[in-house]
């Protein structure tokens, strides 16, 4: 296969596809709706090359991808990369498959197709959609996080993503490079398949936490020799420090964290490139979120920003609205982790108890094609080490009933009685059992985390630092 | 002196680690916690690839779901404990085999690269997979049990065919069942069940982890141990209502489709 060559110049179809997509986009403003991927949608519709014309302008490509922190990650490169004074096309979260990308393409093109000069556009890319969206705005540096368990309802088995991500790697621009997670196994295996520049990434601490027994793992062994992988370490589910008996072992990352320390609500570690090393200060928990600042450098470090610009980058990111920061609400402290996946959600579990607190507890649990129809991961997270945790419990979304009877199993405090469908009773009711100036963390799947988002939002939420 | 022993009850896990996709570990929790609140000691055992193992010393035998790879990985090792087990279910010992466990408690199952991996033939059943470019058999199931609903999650690539003396283990309401053709669901003899319902199917399906736990009991302690206690269900009844909802809301084309 390779890159289909669309002839760049001035196209009417073009044209009419963007003016089209614009129109929309307007249309949709004024409505008050922002965000869905319904302009890029019109756009393929008139012009199916519509994407791939107009990333013919671009500067630089980075396509961020993998099961756990691509919207964070790419919003943590764009920032070391404006911090590089670049100018930068992000695509809004969670659309992230091809429609998506066009969208925000064209919400920057001129009528005829161009882009200013110079722009970097940073893509969250859909794991299934990779193929499609490197086709459209092929490369310049493609980043791989981690591959876990995710919604296999709309992914199918993992094994078939990583054939997929093998087979999208031959469309490639040769002069791409990709940024691999290396403490994943499935990760660090993409490497034979890509002939170009790899540059790799991982945590190098040996006082890393090691992952609690019993944990969820999927890729227990290596596919190609169908050699177990071991670990003298694991951090989270499969990502550690990994080997296998036939002598294959997790290669040394060439962009490491090493000596990381938790503070509060912070991560400090010293950031080695091949540039040399800087210390940094994360304002960010949880180690998900070091990998997450690993794969952002490593992508801007292969962009050619240097290692001073990407820690002025990391220290200035801020987490989206309502998503793992704290706010304030009607004196309370109020924290919104997401969590979407086992792996995911027993990190946030973990960061949670990292503070030694007791919380105030708002479980939402929906099943959207966005969240995974099938609700059975619950079963897959430790709730059970939440239970000497928790203060109270509210359970809500459209799958509360599930939820509640999992937690009832893990010996969470009762009575737990799920208030339904209606995430805004549901969020009353967990912000009434907590007292002033306690904290109450609230977990939601992605659809329950846009909707308590909007209505932390109308209820005049704001972020504790802004006020403090 | 006279004193009624505690009923106690084996339950073994096949392969915990590997068969163990999305929420089956549920299953053996919810027989443990079931048996806790009535004073039948219960215990749970894993049993890996290599083991020394007879399921004589099993009164429930679970096994679950995983994808192509690890049913591949897990092949040989059932193979070997096939004698045993069919032999374990003509002495009515208990099963509840999920998904990838069920195919492979069937002849055969030919994988989506069209590798074939023998099963243990316990069913008198085949399960194969169509290929990588058809789509999965993927939603929420509804299955009439015995007059009864059983409510969970099917995910599965590979479609069940049973052979013409084969009991299924209930009717599709809704959702694909064994290969989204014939309504059937699973697969029944004597004391084992097969089923595509994954995800936990015990703990929203009070009625069907108890009767598991029945007729292990009748079968170690003789037909009139095994009245169970009444438990209080409500958490459980609440869940399953609510995925009756969800399954029956989401697919009201594919309900008109079968009763029209
Ligand atoms: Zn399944």
């Amino acid at each position: 296969m390779s890159t289909p060559h669309i002839r760049p110049g001035v196209s009417p179809r073009l044209t009419a596809a963007i003016l089209a997509g614009k129109a929309v986009r307007q249309g949709m403003r004024t409505l008050g709706s922002g965000g869905t991927a319904l302009p890029g949608l019109v756009v393929e519709r008139l012009d199916a090359d519509a994407a791939t014309r107009i990333a013919g302008g671009l500067s630089a490509t980075a396509l961020i991808t993998g099961t756990n922190g691509k919207t964070t990650t790419a919003a943590m490169l764009a920032r070391i990369l404006r911090a590089d004074g670049r100018a930068v096309i992000h695509n809004r979260s969670g659309s992230n498959l091809l429609r998506g990308v066009t969208a925000a393409l064209v919400a920057e093109a001129s009528p005829l197709g161009k882009l200013p000069s110079g722009c970097t556009a940073v893509l969250e890319t859909d794991e299934a959609a990779l193929p499609a969206i490197a086709r459209a705005a092929p490369p310049s540096v493609a980043v791989f996080t981690n591959l876990m368990r995710d919604q296999l309802d709309r992914y199918g088995e993992i094994e078939s993503i990583a054939l997929r991500w093998a087979d999208a790697l031959q469309d490639f621009p040769n002069d791409a490079t990709i940024a691999l997670n290396v403490d994943d196994p499935l990760i660090a295996s993409l490497a034979a398949r890509w002939a170009g520049e790899c540059l790799t990434f991982g945590i190098e601490d040996p006082n890393v936490p090691a992952a609690p027994e019993g944990e969820i793992v999927d890729a227990v062994w290596d596919p190609q020799t169908r050699d177990d992988f071991r670990y003298t370490r694991r951090y989270f589910a499969q990502l550690g420090r990994w080997y296998t008996d036939s002598g294959a072992q997790r290669p040394t990352p060439e962009v490491a964290a090493e000596q990381i320390a938790i503070g509060e609500q912070s991560m400090q570690f010293t950031l080695r490139t091949p540039d040399g090393s800087t210390p940094i200060n994360l304002p960010a928990e949880g180690l998900y979120s070091v990998y997450n600042a690993l794969a952002a450098a490593a992508a801007a470090l292969a962009l050619g920003v240097a290692a001073e610009t990407v820690r002025d980058g990391l220290e200035q990111h801020e987490a989206a609205f309502g998503r793992q920061e704290e706010l304030e609400v009607e004196g309370r402290r109020v924290r919104v982790l997401l969590g979407k996946n086992p792996s995911g959600m027993n990190q946030a579990l973990r960061t949670l108890q990292q503070s030694g607190q007791q919380h105030h507890m708002l479980v939402l649990l929906n099943d959207g094609i966005a969240d995974g129809t099938d609700v059975s991961w619950i079963w897959d997270v430790d709730w059970e080490s939440q239970a000497a945790h928790c203060a109270s419990l509210t359970v809500g979304g459209r799958r509360a009933a599930d939820m509640a009877l999992r937690l009832e199993y893990a010996g969470l405090p009762e009575p737990i009685e799920p208030v339904g469908n209606d995430i805004g009773r549901a969020l009353r009711q967990a912000l009434d059992a907590t007292p002033k100036s306690e904290q109450l963390v609230i977990l939601p799947t992605y659809t329950a985390m846009l909707d308590v988002r909007q209505r932390l939002g109308r209820m005049g939420a704001s972020r504790l630092w802004d006020v403090a | 002196m006279s004193h009624v022993d505690a009923q106690s009850l084996h339950v073994a896990v096949l392969y915990p680690d590997l068969l163990n996709l999305y929420g089956d570990r549920g299953n053996a929790r919810a027989l443990e916690r079931r048996c806790e609140a009535r004073g039948i000691e219960a215990t749970v055992t894993g049993v890996d690839i290599g083991d020394e193992w007879s399921p004589e010393d099993a009164d429930i035998v679970l096994v679950g779901g995983g994808q192509d790879r690890e049913q591949r990985r897990v092949q040989a090792d059932l193979e070997r404990r096939g004698d045993d087990l069919r032999q374990y279910v003509d002495d009515d010992g208990v099963v509840l085999a999920v998904c990838g466990g069920f195919q492979l408690f069937g002849h055969h199952y030919r994988g989506w690269d069209g590798e074939v991996m023998p099963g243990i033939g316990l069913f008198d059943a085949v399960a194969a997979h169509p290929g990588p470019k058809i789509a999965r058999c993927v939603g929420n199931v509804v299955v009439l049990w015995e007059g009864e609903t059983v409510v969970g999650f099917e995910n599965h690539g590979g479609r069940t065919y049973l052979n013409d003396n084969q009991a299924p283990f209930g009717d599709v309401v809704t959702g694909f069942g064994n290969n989204g053709g014939d309504g059937l669901e699973g697969a029944r003899v004597k004391n084992a069940f097969g089923t595509y319902l994954h995800g936990a199917v015990l703990p929203k399906n009070p009625h069907l982890a108890d009767r598991l736990l029945a007729l292990a009991l009748e079968r170690r302690y003789g037909p009139d141990s095994a009245d169970l206690a009444p438990l209080d269900d409500s958490a459980a009844r609440k869940a399953h209502a609510e995925a009756l909802h969800a399954a029956l809301s989401t697919s009201e084309s594919a309900l008109g489709r079968r009763f029209a």
